[in-house]
């Protein structure tokens, strides 16, 4: 029986329903837990010292004056705490081979960017922490820096000396080598004699991921588990790390992150910060908060994008692109973050795009300078794809002297085509670009609006119409996990789902994912509003604590829905098939002859039937269960996708 | 973001600021609508060992007519100004010019004085109150004095304010029935002044009669554009007669140079803000 054939069609939907969402009343008016607001018995405050050097040398630390300033409880610098504070590890080295700063929360000899934190102090209130850390004296021998991505890849200047090179690792995607599709060198060479190359360098500048809510930490050490609060988007992952780098037992961690004022993925890393809050909560076994001021986070919250494209792009003389070269510098800043080398990287599949190119070849050299660190921003490193190919096709158009959407259209894969296998070698299963240009088209006037750009033109108007078009698609919903394996990434990209049916007919969704503000406690009732005949209001959405929510992998990459969401369909399913035997037991009947919908079994042919939260009540009894059966319809699933 | 450790009054009169002011000295800030004083604290790049808060100085508030001009408190809050019917119809440059600062929270919590004894020259109301001939009125324990908007703005964040003494009052000539306007040049609405032009105009029949040109950051303090003002009287308030007038709008200026654009990018857009400022003050 497959769960399609039972899905309930009830009257009106919940999936499509304009619903006020579920968290908008605690979000918008701030009465929730924000990790900042969390107060405890006997909690203290951390202050960070930054360096003001981009490369410096640590010469000498002087704390004497902050640990005698008024209520403060400690000061530590990174020598003091070398042996126990742990290191910070990257989830994605792009290579084996791959070059990696050893990244300390606490820099113990040398900073390798300006905000990177020398000195912690601890104190009784905020103010007192941050008072107390202008006390601190610091000494430093200035280094040469590097701060250019072209400067870097010559490596003159080192980011890091020990390293002996700026390079972090060179990772290529060739069509001729993989074997889905031609030699871009050959299509390029045909095209310099016989057609149309289009060189172009265009750059990413860098920028900065700012959610509204600054990063904030809380750790609590008492009782038989460390508690870390944080505004994250990856609970599961820092729980993780925390385990893997500080030698406590992954069971002896709780990691929540309670409400979250958006992050953009700039929330995704595992940060300094988090290491050590930890680390002072652990060495004072005393509760420690740590929230940064917007000009930390500004400084030392990672960053994103910053690339140099250089593309070389060959077509025919009637503009069909045969072949497309892609080489990027891309700037790590100073360390490897969680994903950070992996980002470039995702750009691979997405720089042919919608097209059709007779070859392809992709190549980035990651490199380290004395910046802050750059890791996922929105879309990360798939728009900046999108930017570049759609610029290109604007340039092949403009030398061809033909509408930019014709050029598109001459190269982009057909409807009748799909499922299609890309030069860079992913398959999309479906498309049809002609009908939505079409749609768009006529939506936005195009053929007007280019007569009227015409018609200004020739009157020499003053005012002059420009018209922008772009296309895009991006592969989202990180990730099929054999996928993340070939990339070498360390994790898997499933995501994990629990309901539980409650006596009184009410349920709660566990989800592994771990909303920032997208809504997700809403989709997720809707989901199984729908799936289980329940009403939207009877249904609660739980996330982002580890002791709750136990196996998840947390969001970002526009995975929450598409493998997330999957995987409540598929624990919803399961509670179906669990509620059927105990359904047809109470009805006295076969399972086949029930059908389930609008949240109820009915024996087929017959007025007879029990809904699922009576089913739901007689398992949590028990007192009358079929043969076999265990007390409980409640259901876990985890999905793994097959393609993004 | 933690300011320094602070002492804190909040006076209820001007006399109980004056005497706060004379015994903490140079070591203390008065604190209006806390819209730059503020983020200055909060970056401790000042720390100021007394903070004396006027808000609850309620005769600092509100505008009053007298005759000839209005008195507008030192303590009155944009928001205020903008909602006052008599602001608008004798000083619609006044108005105008609030209109475009920043954004409504904070049109909401600045204040005119506080603006004013700031001196920011990318502020917007320094050139208003130049164009319109403001005077201020500034409060020492010996009393009051009024300085004309022509010797107020000393320099880059400085006033003919002295160390003991408070803004208390800004006082405009009417100017019923001329036309204004405020013309600023920014690329997001609520970002400060890149260069900005107030022109408040009397024209008749499609002719000026006078002119009043005040220019926002182009030089360390708000600025006139007395030849411009003179080159436009008696001229049609048409497009090529304005522009040619508005040629010398740059002349005695000694712009910034900054993120936002060179001093010669601000000189080059200056003429043409102000034909733009004029023009639309003439109703042209």
């Amino acid at each position: 029986m497959t769960a399609t054939a039972d899905a309930p069609a009830t009257a009106r939907p919940e999936i499509g329903a304009s619903r006020r969402r579920k968290e908008d009343q605690r979000l918008l008016t701030g009465r929730t837990r924000w990790t900042d607001n969390i107060q405890l018995p006997g909690m203290l405050h951390v202050a960070m010292v930054r360096s003001p050097f981009a490369h410096a040398r640590i010469t000498n630390i002087d704390t004497s004056a902050a640990k005698s300033a008024p209520n403060v409880v400690s000061v530590f610098t990174g020598a003091e705490v070398a042996e126990e504070q742990g290191t910070l590890i990257t989830a994605w080295p792009v290579t084996p081979e791959q070059n990696t700063p050893n990244h300390p929360p606490i820099a113990v000899d040398r900073v390798a960017f300006a905000g990177e934190v020398v000195a912690v102090v601890v104190a009784r209130s905020a103010a007192e922490a941050r008072d107390a850390a202008e006390l601190v004296e610091v000494d430093y021998d200035e280094l040469p820096a590097v701060l250019d991505l072209k400067e870097a890849a010559k490596d003159e200047v080192l980011a890091h000396p020990d390293l002996g090179t700026n390079k972090s690792a060179f990772w290529q995607l060739d069509s001729a080598g993989q074997g889905s599709g031609g030699a871009v060198d050959e299509a390029i060479a045909e095209a310099r004699s016989n057609g149309i190359v289009i060189e172009r360098e265009y750059r990413q500048q860098r920028l900065v991921p700012a959610f509204m809510e600054p990063r904030s930490v809380v750790c609590d050490p008492t009782g038989e588990q460390i508690t870390l609060w944080t505004s994250s988007q990856v609970p599961h992952i820092v729980r993780f790390a925390l385990a893997a780098t500080t030698g406590v037992p992954e069971s002896k961690i709780r990691v929540i992150a309670p409400d979250v004022g958006g992050g953009f993925g700039g929330k995704l890393q595992t940060t300094p910060e988090e290491w050590i809050t930890f680390l002072a909560g652990r060495r004072l076994g005393r509760p420690v908060k740590y929230t940064e001021t917007r000009s930390e986070s500004l400084m030392a919250g990672h960053h994103g994008r910053d690339q140099w494209q250089k593309l070389t792009l060959a077509a025919t003389k009637e503009g069909r692109v045969t072949g497309l070269k892609v080489d990027l510098l891309a700037d790590l800043g100073s360390y490897a973050a969680i994903v950070g080398g992996g980002v470039p990287v995702l750009g691979a599949w997405m720089f042919n795009a919608i097209y059709k190119f007779d070859s392809y070849q992709f190549n980035v050299t990651n490199l380290y300078t004395n910046k802050t660190w750059v890791d996922a921003y929105r879309g990360a490193g798939r728009p900046e794809a999108t930017y570049a190919i759609e610029r290109l096709m604007d340039e092949l158009a403009a030398e061809l002297g033909k509408d930019p959407l014709e050029v598109r259209e001459m190269n982009w894969i057909k409807h009748e085509e799909f499922p299609f296998t890309t030069v860079a070698g992913m398959t999309y299963d479906s498309g049809n670009y002609e009908a939505a240009t079409a749609r768009a088209k006529e939506m936005f006037g195009y053929d007007e609006l280019k007569a009227e750009q015409q018609r200004r033109r020739e009157s020499n108007d003053g005012i002059q119409l420009g018209i922008g078009v772009s296309t895009f698609t991006e592969m989202c919903g990180l990730a099929p996990s054999r996928i993340l394996g070939q990339l070498n990434y360390a994790a898997g990209g499933w995501e994990h789902a629990d309901i539980r049916m409650l006596a009184t007919g009410k349920v709660e969704v566990i989800t592994g994912v771990s909303p920032h503000g997208q809504g997700h406690e809403t989709a997720w009732s809707q989901i199984v509003a729908d799936r289980l005949g329940v009403p939207f209001e009877d249904v609660e959405v739980l996330h982002g604590d580890t002791q709750i929510s136990h196996r998840g992998l947390d969001t970002y990459g526009s995975r929450s829905l598409v493998v997330g969401g999957e995987a409540v369909v598929r624990a919803a399913d399961k509670v179906i098939e669990k509620a059927r035997t105990v359904a047809a037991h109470m009805l006295e009947s076969s399972e086949d002859d029930l059908e389930f919908a609008n949240g109820r079994f009915g024996v087929r042919g017959t007025e007879q039937g029990v809904t699922i939260q009576e089913v739901a009540m007689a398992s949590f009894h028990a007192h009358d269960l079929p043969e076999g059966a265990e007390p409980s319809i409640d259901a876990s699933a985890t999905f793994d996708p097959d393609n993004f | 973001m933690i300011p320094a450790q602070f002492d804190y009054v909040a006076p209820a009169t001007v006399e109980e600021a004056l005497s706060a002011l004379a015994e903490a000295g140079d070591e203390a800030k008065v604190l209006a609508g806390g819209q730059s004083l503020l983020p200055v604290l909060r970056m401790r790049l000042n720390a100021p060992s007394m903070v004396i808060d006027l808000s609850k100085i309620e005769s600092l508030r509100g505008v009053r007519d007298e005759g000839d001009e209005l008195a507008i408190g030192a303590m009155t809050t944009y928001q205020t100004l903008l909602d006052d019917a008599s602001v608008r119809e004798h000083l619609l440059l006044l108005t105008k010019a609030t209109e475009t600062i920043a954004d409504p929270q904070i049109r909401h919590r600045g204040t005119v004085g506080g603006a004013l004894a700031h001196a920011d020259p990318a502020g917007d109301l320094g050139a208003a109150a130049l164009a319109l001939d403001a005077s201020f009125v500034v409060t020492g324990s010996s009393g009051s004095r009024t300085v004309p908007a022509s010797e107020f703005f000393s320099g880059l964040f400085e006033t003919a304010i002295g160390e003991d003494e408070l803004l208390t009052e800004i006082r405009f000539p009417k100017h019923t029935g001329w036309g204004a306007h405020y013309e600023k040049f920014v690329r997001v609405s609520h970002q400060w002044s890149i260069v900005a032009v107030a022109a408040t105009v009397k024209a008749d029949g499609g002719t000026i009669q006078e002119a009043r040109i005040g220019l926002t950051n182009m030089g360390d303090r708000p600025l006139r554009a007395t030849g411009v003002e003179q080159a436009l009287v008696g001229q049609p308030a048409t497009e090529d007669a304005v522009r040619a007038a508005a040629e010398t709008a740059a002349e005695g200026t000694n712009p910034p140079s900054d993120l936002n654009g060179d001093a010669d990018y601000r000189r080059s857009i200056v003429p043409v803000l102000t034909r733009r400022a004029v023009l639309a003050a003439a109703g042209a």
